[in-house]
């Protein structure tokens, strides 16, 4: 299961729109920039101030130490890209301007709950970074994050972890498939190609509704 | 008082700072960090004091050292990093408080500082631990917490050209948080790759209007800067 990550990356991309403007979190969110399908022009916005950019690779010879994204990996920008500061940044994100937040997170409640910033209550140096914005800024919150972790369910009725936000993921992208909160549990809008919804169940810490699934995906 | 702002040294352009002073730094990672004004504040001696910054300072060995030598009280910022050892242990040792602010709302209330707004609403942190405490008002029908400016004794930024009168442009995302810390202290000190003349800076350009700057000095702090990481391996 080395490449959950790569699953979950490929997922969100295909429903990113065209024209959209979208944030990536760090971690699998990361990843979904490597997948846009050349037929989108998506977008990419990173909180400490630039619109329209693209992550280097090893091979591109042209690094410029301050063109970096919200994980510090150095980016180029795009014809039509821009800079500015952290307060427009911000303003852009709690102001209901970025369309898709792509967050990485340690649970999601049914209820949409996030849990994304503190693994460890307990923990003095819990980084918040940019989470709490996004999650209650954005147009739509998408979780990409594995289904479980170490055998832990992360889908759950209630979070146990610290809320990064009380309400508003929209979607949860998981290796399994793509699932909504609705209140009373999670709806399965697609589930991955071989997954079953004994699967599902078994794995999901919340109740699973199958009655509107979309047809499989490729 | 002269609109000329340049600064000769690093003495100079620090100037006096007072035990117990605010001290915001800008930079988000190592871009738009003012790595060499950092050398400068902890040559001040001044102890007591509060640092804010993106992710703690931790880049700049000037500030590890000043954690080490206990003149730093207080710590406000968005992401400690934990895979640096001298913040964490003074914070588990408790000889210095940390106070973790969600990104957007450490931004804003440096920018409600030099607007002259002492306190406003946000959505940010509703219903969770960080905004626990903190009053609450619905508008809209969506839970608010109130949030108060931060304002500061000193500033130090990192800007790419100044004129003398302190008129600021800055290099790609290393712009951040440094033109709203430049409002909101009561000193604000720019470290500059470039001094240009009077006049041939694009007014069309400037960020940092002049106004906001009470003393600039053209540094080369690169060796204080650590080496950007590669970029990750291609998926």
């Amino acid at each position: 299961m080395s490449d959950r990550r790569t699953i979950i990356a490929q997922r969100v991309a295909l429903d990113l729109e065209s024209g959209a403007y979208v944030n990536l979190g760090i971690g699998i969110p990361t990843l979904v920039a490597n997948y846009i399908a050349d037929d989108r022009d998506i977008i990419f916005h990173t909180e400490n101030g630039i619109l329209g950019f693209v992550g280097l690779t090893p091979d591109d010879d042209q690094v410029d130490a301050d063109l970096i994204d919200a994980g510090k990996q150095p980016v180029r920008l795009r014809s039509g890209g821009s800079f500015f500061d952290h307060g427009l940044s911000f303003a852009m994100i709690r102001g209901g301007h970025i369309d898709v937040a792509v967050l990485g997170a340690f649970q999601v409640s049914a209820a949409g709950a996030l849990a994304s910033w503190a693994d460890d209550p307990d923990a003095m140096m819990n980084a918040v970074g940019g989470a709490m914005d996004l999650a209650v800024g954005a147009k739509q919150v998408f979780v990409a994050m594995t289904h479980t972790s170490a055998g832990r369910r992360k889908l759950v009725d209630q979070c146990s972890l610290p809320l990064t936000a009380p309400s508003g993921v929209s979607r949860v992208y998981t290796e399994l498939g793509v699932f909504e909160p609705v209140g009373t549990g999670f709806r399965a809008l697609s589930l991955t190609p071989g997954v079953s919804e004994a699967t599902v169940i078994e794995e999901t810490g919340a109740r699973v509704f199958f009655d509107r699934m979309e047809a499989p995906v490729r | 008082m002269s609109v000329d702002k340049r600064r000769a040294d690093l003495k100079d352009a620090v100037g006096q700072v007072s035990d117990g002073s605010t001290v915001l730094i800008g930079g988000f990672g190592d871009a738009g960090f003012p790595f060499g004004l950092l050398e400068g504040l902890e040559a001040t001696q001044a102890t007591e004091l509060t640092l804010v910054a993106n992710n703690a300072g931790q880049s700049s060995a000037a500030v590890l050292r000043m954690i080490q030598d206990h003149r730093i009280r207080k710590v406000i910022c968005t992401y400690p990093r934990r895979d640096e050892p001298v913040l964490a242990r003074a914070v588990a040792e408790q000889t210095i408080e940390l106070e973790v602010v969600p990104q957007g709302t450490l931004a804003e209330r440096i920018r409600a500082a030099g607007a002259g707004i002492p306190a406003f609403f946000l959505a940010t942190a509703a219903g969770t631990a960080l905004g626990d405490g903190k009053e609450t008002r619905d508008f809209d029908g969506r839970q608010h917490i109130l949030e108060t400016a931060l304002n500061a004794d000193l500033a130090l930024i990192k800007a790419h050209r100044a004129d003398p009168w302190g008129n600021l442009t800055y290099h790609g995302a290393a712009r951040n948080y440094n033109p709203v810390m430049a409002t909101a202290a009561a000193v604000a000190v720019a470290e500059v790759d470039e001094v240009v003349e009077l006049g041939s800076l694009d007014p069309e350009t400037v960020v940092t209007p002049g106004i906001f700057i009470d003393r600039l000095i053209e540094l080369d702090s690169s060796e204080l800067r650590p080496p950007l990481r590669s970029p990750r391996a291609a998926a």
